[in-house]
């Protein structure tokens, strides 16, 4: 019991940080805080929420997934060069290509972990590699530029639906799918089993391997889902896009509690570790920090998380004392 | 048979006259883990030149003996001397300093280090500015396993040798810090005929160099070919020793297992039903072949054989988690093919492995998601887990296994060991099984645990449970069992009940004894 607090405290704790930092921006630069600009910063924040949870499913199997970032951006160059080609494609279409898409790139680095048993990190730390040098092959190293798409293709993400962009409901959108899937199906409490205890998970009837592919097809579909809303929106794509971005995904991971030795973790965690590092890169900007700063200070933001997990485990130790002497 | 430590004057003996002061002695060596007596006033000697054996079943207290010999525990009581002078044996280091060394049953090297790196870790030859001098360990280590007759490359790494090639690397080890005692435990279990003759080759050498041996195995035959004495363990306690010149078998099989079974089993009235499993002609490729059985109703069916007899192995494929080469299975007359764990746990079949904390337990999920993770496909509708369904389906085995936890929504990590067993144990009743495989039920738990898991047990068969019981332990596979299957090197050795259950034929049909010896 006191653990769930604590965890649940971590959570709070994560969102009382996030809250406290909205308030000291406030006291300087009103205009910040405003619900206009509120809704401005979740909206840019909204593709590292959607891979994060992606990436979280990953990491809850014990798994890691390094090539969300160049899935993304080979899916985006995709997207766009058949937009270029076949511009009267509907959106719809170009949202299942991307998705679909990005789902058999997920599920080529679930097979490698799956049936080749290699590990994670170092498949898709070579996925990765291959899948950029990918977007460079097809599109020749050349960008796809913004008046080269067409007018729908880059339109869906910015339409705006009750005051918000679309790109911020599909993140609502990702967000409470998988949190149903997660708590309420056996597919989502297989991840928690496979990460917590293989072997225990293993002797319960769980497939451990065919488990992770899953996560792995998930965080691949979600990738793709973003390569197609990041191109959109930024109006370009390029074989760098999004370069290095996998590393913030896996940093609103653990800023979110998510324990990289798997088993552990949350929608809400995740979400809100996406959100910390939002806040800080929109907000550094306008009190007129740095980016070296930024970059620091989600640094620091990591470790101390690090350190507080660590602590959680801890005070685990101390429970169990307890409640022996208690059970004698 | 009153036990005899003291060194024969033996002169009769063809093995080199023992000298009148053994390398080391023991005595009254005790070691108490918390619940458990593990050692209690135990002696022994190791004489220069002679190979002593000890004897014991499984948890008779051999492997805690070699961890005191080694310096990884501390006994509570007793005297170790080296060379008649009492010595701190408080860490493997003082072990080292006192040349005592033992190879493992699987032996503890490094597979990336190349042999003579593997043979010189820890004290290794220094040269200039105090760097490692690679020549002269090279140089060294080729030395060491000339003399061993190995022709092994001391350059070579690790990785490339087979399992034979590393104990000539371990006992080089051993040679290299210039061992007097040295603990061979189970050194031929993974071994082929033609390598065990070369291992004996060696202990005759070693044995010609002066070193005192303590070579532990279960196998009869190897035991009369190279032992020179003999120490018998039973219970951690020191039951028996002397010279093999003037031991039989039978001895040390009655030595061995004792005559009284002193634990208490609960007295069962088994009702025995409609034959529930059929296994027929199961095989393995590497691992067991031939195995035939029918398992009924109510029945508790004890496995006995020696560690790596393939017990536990055929426990695996019949769970799915393995697929047998050849064979067939009828559940309740009904032929079935079970290809994963959950196909067995569909079909009824639940297997609680040995380590049940380890391979049993999630600890960071909370209590009652532990419960239900194998019988979730019962609880969900249209694909969503029905949670209310899930909680009173935990709360109701929790609370006959008696738990007592602060709330379900606890992660099991939280409770203590014996809690946390429970749940493990509700886990596999929550999934309504037909047939329960325990694989060593009782196996490091204390006498009183023991016997609620006997109770328990006896329970789920006269609830018409159908029971495959893995066992090492005699009394246990005596005490418990209706019928039992000896299992020898992949086969099984004999079928047993009635009056045939004895511990002298569990014993001989386990380790071949009425076929090479007699």
């Amino acid at each position: 019991m006191r653990l769930t607090r604590l965890l649940t405290t971590r959570e709070a704790l994560l969102a009382a940080a996030i809250a406290l930092m909205l308030a000291l921006i406030a006291s300087r630069f009103p205009a910040f805080v405003a619900p206009g600009n509120l809704v401005a910063v979740f909206n840019d924040t909204a593709p590292l929420i959607i891979l994060a949870i992606g990436q979280m499913v990953v990491i809850l199997t014990r798994c890691i997934d390094l090539s969300v970032a160049a899935t993304l951006a080979l899916t985006g160059m995709v997207v766009a060069m058949l937009n270029l080609a076949h511009p009267d494609l509907p959106v719809a279409a170009i949202l299942a290509i991307a998705v679909a898409l990005g789902c058999g790139l997920g599920m080529i680095n679930g097979l490698l972990v799956w049936k080749l048993d290699i590990p994670p990190i170092v498949v898709t730390l070579g996925t990765m590699t291959i899948y950029r040098g990918a977007a460079f092959l097809i599109s020749g190293g050349k960008w796809v530029n913004a008046h080269e798409m067409s007018d729908a293709f880059k339109a869906f993400p910015r339409t705006q639906i009750l005051g918000m962009p679309v790109m911020s409901w599909i993140a609502i959108l990702v967000v409470v799918v998988l949190a149903v899937l997660l708590a309420r199906t056996e597919t989502g409490r297989a991840f928690f089993a496979a990460g917590g205890n293989p072997d225990a998970a293993t002797y319960a009837g769980i497939d451990v391997g065919r488990t992770r592919f899953l996560a792995f097809a998930l965080s691949g579909a979600l990738a793709g889902l973003v390569g197609y809303l990041w191109v959109a929106r930024y109006a370009v794509a390029y074989v760098d896009l999004a370069a290095g971005f996998e590393l913030d995904v896996v940093a609103a991971c653990v800023i979110g509690g998510v324990a990289i030795m798997g088993g552990v973790g949350s929608v809400a965690g995740a979400v809100l570790g996406a959100l910390f590092l939002g806040v800080i890169k929109n907000a550094l900007p306008v009190i007129d920090v740095s980016p070296f700063w930024q970059m620091a200070i989600s640094g620091a933001a990591i470790i101390i998380a690090v350190i507080l997990n660590a602590k959680a485990g801890r005070a685990r130790g101390r429970i169990i004392l307890r409640q022996t002497e208690a059970v004698q | 048979m009153t036990s005899d430590i003291l060194p024969g004057t033996a002169g009769t003996v063809t093995v080199p006259l023992p000298e009148a002061l053994p390398i080391l002695a023991l005595r009254g060596v005790t070691k108490t883990f918390p619940g458990v007596r593990a050692l209690s006033d135990v002696a022994l000697e190791l004489y220069p030149g002679q190979v002593t054996a000890l004897i014991g079943e499984n948890g008779a207290g051999k492997s805690t003996l070699v961890k005191i010999l080694t310096g990884i525990y501390q006994p509570d009581g007793g005297e170790i001397l080296v060379d008649g002078a009492p010595a701190r044996l408080d860490s493997p280091q003082a072990a080292a300093a006192a040349r005592i060394t033992a190879i493992h049953q699987e032996t503890v090297l490094f597979d990336d280090l190349t042999v003579a790196e593997n043979i010189f870790l820890g004290h290794a030859p220094r040269g200039r500015f105090g760097l490692i001098d690679r020549a002269e360990m090279r140089r060294r280590a080729g030395q060491i396993l000339h003399e061993l007759g190995a022709r092994i490359d001391p350059g070579q790494p690790l990785r490339q040798l087979g399992i034979a090639a590393r104990h000539l690397v371990a006992i080089a080890r051993a040679l290299s810090i210039e061992a007097r005692v040295v603990i061979m435990d189970e050194p031929t279990a993974a071994l082929s005929h033609k390598e065990i003759e070369e291992l004996y080759t060696l202990i005759e050498r070693l044995k010609a160099q002066g070193k005192a041996i303590l070579f532990i195995s279960h196998k009869f035959d190897e035991i009369f070919r190279i032992a020179d004495r003999y120490t018998v363990f039973r219970d951690g306690q020191m039951v028996g020793a002397g010279l093999i010149a003037e031991a039989s078998e039978a001895d040390l099989v009655r030595q061995m297992v004792g005559r009284d079974v002193s634990q208490v089993f609960p007295s069962r009235t088994p009702r025995i039903g409609a034959p529930v499993l059929q296994v027929e002609g199961y095989a393995h490729p590497t691992e067991f072949a031939d195995i035939s059985f029918t398992l009924r109703a109510g029945e508790i069916l004890g496995f006995y054989g020696l560690v790596g007899a393939g017990r536990s192995e055929f426990c695996q494929a019949l769970f799915g988690m393995t697929r047998p080469s050849a064979g067939s299975l009828r559940i309740d007359g009904q032929p079935v093919a079970i290809r994963s764990p959950a196909d067995a746990v569909a079909h009824g079949i639940v297997y609680v492995p040995e380590d049940r904390g380890r391979q049993g337990a999630i600890g960071a999920m909370p209590i009652f998601q532990n419960v239900t993770l194998p019988s979730l496909a019962r609880i969900s509708r249209n694909g969503f887990l029905r949670l209310a369904e899930e909680f009173r389906l935990a709360r109701d085995y929790c609370e006959r296994l008696d738990l007592r936890a602060a709330s379900l929504d606890t992660p099991l990590g939280t409770l203590s060991g014996g809690n946390q067993q429970k749940v493990v144990i509700a886990k596999w009743l929550a999934t309504r099984p037909r047939v329960i495989i325990l694989d060593e039920p009782t196996k490091g738990i204390d006498i009183g645990s023991k016997a609620a898991v006997h109770e328990f047990m006896a329970e789920l068969a006269a609830q018409g449970l159908a029971v495959i019981m893995v066992s090492s332990e005699i009394p246990e596979i005596l005490g418990m069992s209706d019928r039992v299957i000896v299992m020898r090197e992949g086969r099984i050795a004999a079928e047993l009940s009635g009056g045939d259950l004895t511990p002298e034929t569990l014993v001989r049909h386990a380790a071949g004894i009425g076929e090479t010896w007699e």
